[in-house]
């Protein structure tokens, strides 16, 4: 008998899984079209390698993921691609995704498979990379790509190899059933795991609601260490973190994965997947799916090809449309409603209820918090379900966090057991979603404050060279003065202008000389003028040439001083006097004109 | 087809809470009739006067606060506390005490503070201790004696009369100080022989009072049974008063012996209907057991060194005050983590 722990808390809500455990597990057959989502689980979405129009074969790989983390999506049937776009997807938000259309062609012709014999006598790591390739990820909840699961960090050896065939979640028997018909190959694909891992204790938790699939277990794994332990009927047994604690008595650290104590949890779809990836070399191109709810005739469990949508499969159960009220991908507890059921079928999906409206009632108005603390008895985490509902409704995120609002896997035994029918675990979706805005929000915020800092620096950077140039400037034209000076000195002194008087005469002289050729330059334009007392007309022309010419230099002179002190706004400075440039030729024109029309003294004018 | 959307858990199997404030009032009634039977109709009458005050009174404030009326008085829990002050006030308390004492409870106590879960204190314990300031006399004097319905309890009609009398007469010969109030004002002058001798205290423990007690006893065994309140604050409360009475109040000669602290007064109604008042009391469990063990210790050092003969509503109240105070400081280590994290988030965001 193994030695078992509880888990505080916890709720025990009405299974409803004997109605889809009557019937064996069906085919689903081969719809008519196939819907293979690029992204199934975390990670990475697949690029898809093969073209619209081309033909594949059941098991061809059709998309793989060449950069990060994720695993490869093949083709579940023989077939054409008829599309790649974007599909509604199976997601909480109802979201369209990329996805491959394929055209089944109704022959299910096999490609060519490469099963192992013996993979004991393979390299570790050729194994986990043939996991990789039959496109493995975690069957039972998010999908974490299965080969990176095994191979946990060097440093944290697993000791214990848990199987969770808890299957806590009611409604739900897809793992039930597996371990009942499939009990074989689920141990097969146990013992792979294992040979992997190289763990001290390797157990199959069953909850004790399962006779058959422990008794079909049990006798698979006669003969070997595996234990099977029947832990009581409670949800959420089935939760990693519960699983762990009552199989092992150890507490995931909060934050942690249960490597870091030496555990690990594999899920019983995902052992039968390794199985036939192993021994038969097929990959992961379909899964078992329980269908069930009172709006389905024939509730059961169904082997489905990846990627078949819901509608088909909801036709297989014999769906009566008039009674649905809502459609539920997972459990009563943890699932989420479906807008459409368009969307298809993938790895991680393990049951759809067809619930009608008596079965699953909208909930009665949400009254207020008595703090009875039912939620608090009820939380398999330890939390304080209440103080959390308080802080996320007041946006109180910080407290919420104190709190350990993320240590809370939304399990809604809280809310199951509401007198108040508070929906507490939306509260508390809501509170982690802004929380994690924020956060990245900060994120953003330092990138943008460090971009700033870092360009302030750089301005302040090139603002000193430029000191340091202009001042190497003033020193250098200080030394030319010096020189001057000293050659002046030296010419006096060698007497060539013995009269330092009459040097600096002739120095007056000649800035005199230069201010007249100046004035007269200005002055040129003036006898233009004279005409312009008869032609008014000639007159304003000239003005707006002047006021023109004016602006221009004025221009030019900001941008040269710009230039100098490589200013920002020399572009545009540049712009602005290439423009005024413009204004001050089209002036000459216009004057030219006028002048021309005249015909009397206007050559001097337009010759400019 | 429209499918409905809503976030899960699409399951729920809750006990609102219109139907876990009837079972408290269900509960209840085990205590109510041997109130009945050993002290008259007065308690009843009381119980019916105050729950239809309640719920006048709330339907009223309801009104002006333009909420729901009838969505709010469902629930019950006006209903319940005027069932508690119905069961708390004495016997013959003139019908203007108990309504003043319902209607500050609902109006001031209970929907000025926001109304259901939003109180920071006892609603039923405010209009208590409000009366019991206010009126000292009309609050100590009313009490019946135990006269069983079957020889000595004045009938309906005259406990009629006597409630909405428009005179404040007291009819000494119904009335009797209670078990609590004789043994601490006379043992002060006699033996604790002497002051048994007193009819007050009949055969047993307390004339009538104990068999009122193990009656509200039985209810609130029922109310854990059920799981509508948890066993951590009715057995810290009692467990303090043990602990006190054995600690300091052993002599017979000078403080009430533990079983009429048990036994007499409202012992039990407060530790099962009273203390476990859901959105006044503490919430983890171990802020359960500090919150009843300090109603506990108040209780004994009223009733023993204190001026009032019984205790429940200012323990009570003064054990809410540091509601807030003792959830900051209990909150439960949480699955994964080493220890609680207590107190508010540190400045540093840790």
């Amino acid at each position: 008998m193994t030695q078992l722990w509880d888990f505080s808390g916890g709720v025990h809500p009405s299974e409803n899984k004997h109605q889809s455990t009557g019937r064996p597990i069906r085919r689903a057959g081969i719809p008519e079209r196939l819907v293979l989502p690029l992204q199934q689980h975390i990670g990475e979405p697949a690029e898809v390698i093969v073209e619209v129009g081309e033909r594949v074969l059941k098991g061809q790989k059709i998309a793989d993921v060449t950069t990060g983390m994720g695993v490869p999506v093949h083709a579940s049937t023989s077939g054409v691609i008829e599309a790649i776009e974007l599909r509604p997807v199976p997601h909480p938000s109802g979201m369209s995704d990329w996805c491959v259309v394929l055209k089944p062609d109704g022959e299910d012709q096999w490609c060519q498979l490469e099963p192992i014999g013996d993979y004991h006598k393979l390299d570790r790591e050729a194994v986990l990379d043939l996991i990789r390739e039959a496109g493995i990820a975690g069957m039972g909840g998010a999908g974490f790509p299965t080969d990176i699961k095994l191979r946990p960090p060097r440093d944290r050896k697993v000791e214990t190899l848990i199987l969770n065939g808890a299957e806590c979640e009611p409604y739900i028997t897809a793992d039930d059933m597996t371990m009942r018909e499939h009990a074989a190959e689920v141990v097969n694909g146990l013992k792979v795991m294992a040979w992997i891992l190289r763990p001290s204790r390797c157990v199959v938790g069953i909850e004790d609601n399962k006779p058959e699939a422990i008794a079909a277990m049990r006798k698979a794994v006669q003969g070997t260490q595996i234990e099977i332990a029947v832990i009581p009927t409670k949800y959420p047994s089935g939760g990693e973190k519960q699983l762990v604690q009552i199989l092992t008595g150890l507490e995931v650290p909060s934050g942690g994965i249960p490597a870091d104590i030496g555990v690990m949890c594999q899920n019983v779809g995902t052992a039968m997947a390794v199985s036939r990836a192993v021994f038969e070399g097929k990959p992961l191109i379909s899964r078992i799916v329980t269908v069930t709810g009172k709006a389905v005739r024939e509730p059961g469990n169904f082997e489905i090809l990846v990627g078949t949508p819901a509608s088909y499969l909801l036709e297989s159960g014999g769906l009566q449309k008039s009674q649905l009220n809502r459609l539920v991908l997972g459990g009563p507890m943890m699932g989420y409603t479906l807008t459409t059921d368009t969307i298809p079928l993938v790895k991680t999906s393990n049951c759809i209820i067809a619930a009608t409206a008596d079965e699953l009632p909208a909930p009665p108005p949400e009254q207020p918090c008595i703090r009875c603390s039912q939620c608090a008895e009820a939380c398999p985490m330890e939390l304080l379900p209440q103080q959390l509902f308080w802080y996320s409704k007041a946006s109180e995120f910080e407290k919420a966090e104190h709190l350990n609002l993320f240590d809370c896997i939304e399990c809604g035994a809280c809310s199951y057991v509401c007198p108040s029918s508070i929906p507490l675990v939306q509260y508390y979706r809501y509170a982690k979603d802004e929380i994690r805005k924020q956060r990245a929000e900060q994120l953003k915020s330092d990138h943008a404050r460090e971009r700033f800092e870092a360009r302030q620096a750089r301005l302040e950077r090139e603002q000193q060279e430029k000191e340091l140039r202009r001042k190497e400037r003033a020193k250098a034209a200080a030394e030319a003065q010096a020189q001057k000076q000293t050659e002046a000195e030296q010419s006096v002194a060698q007497g060539e202008a013995t009269d330092e008087r009459a040097a600096k005469a002739a120095l007056v002289q000649q800035a005199l000389e230069r201010k007249k050729a100046k004035a007269a330059q200005t002055a040129e334009p003036a006898p233009a003028a004279a005409p312009a007392v008869e032609q008014p007309d000639i007159e304003t022309l000239e003005k707006q040439l002047m006021q023109a010419e004016t602006k221009l230099s004025t221009m030019q002179g900001m941008l040269e001083e710009a230039r100098a002190q490589q200013a920002d706004n020399v572009e545009k400075l540049e712009r602005a006097v290439a423009k005024n440039h413009d204004r001050v030729e089209r002036a000459r024109e216009a004057l030219a004109e006028a002048r021309g029309q005249m015909a009397d003294n206007t050559s001097d004018a337009s010759s400019e | 087809m429209a499918l409905v959307q809503q976030s899960s858990p699409h399951a729920r199997n809750a006990r609102p809470t219109s139907r876990v404030m009837l079972w408290v009032i269900l509960a209840a009634i085990p205590g109510l009739i041997a109130q009945t039977l050993f002290f008259g109709w007065g308690n009843l009458i009381n119980v019916v006067w105050c729950i239809a005050l309640a719920l006048a009174s709330e339907a009223a404030i309801l009104k002006l606060r333009s909420k729901p009326v009838s969505f709010f008085l469902k629930d019950n829990t006006a209903a319940v506390t005027g069932l508690l002050l119905g069961l708390s006030l004495p016997q013959f308390a003139p019908w203007w005490v108990s309504a003043i004492a319902v209607i500050s409870a609902i109006v001031v106590a209970k929907q000025l503070y926001g109304g259901l879960g939003s109180n920071p204190f006892n609603p039923a314990m405010v209009g208590y201790a409000l009366a019991l300031i206010s009126f000292p006399v009309a609050m100590t004097t009313n009490w019946a004696q135990a006269a069983t319905l079957w020889g000595g309890a004045p009938g309906v009609g005259e406990t009629l009369a006597t409630i909405f009398s428009a005179s404040q007469t007291t009819i000494d010969a119904w009335t009797m100080a209670t078990p609590l109030d004789e043994y601490k004002h006379k043992i002060a002058t006699h033996t604790a022989a002497e002051v048994l001798q007193h009819p007050t205290f009949g055969d047993l423990v307390a004339r009538g009072w104990e068999w009122v007690n193990l009656a509200f006893l039985a209810g609130g065994l029922l109310l854990i049974w059920l799981r509508i309140i948890t066993w951590h604050i009715p057995v810290a409360f009692l467990a303090a008063i043990v602990v006190m009475s054995l600690a300091f109040g052993s002599n017979a000669d000078l403080y009430a012996p533990l079983q009429l602290h048990l036994l007499a007064g409202g012992t039990m109604l407060g530790a099962f209907f009273i203390a476990t008042d859901p959105v006044s009391a503490a919430t983890s469990h171990q802020g359960k057991l500090i919150y009843g063990a300090g109603i506990g210790v108040l209780v004994y050092l009223i009733r023993t060194w204190g001026n009032y003969p019984d205790a429940i509503a200012f323990s009570v109240l003064l054990m809410n005050f540091a509601v807030p105070f003792i959830d900051h400081y209990t909150p439960p280590r949480t699955y994964g983590h080493h220890k609680a994290k207590r107190g508010v988030p540190s400045k540093s965001g840790g």
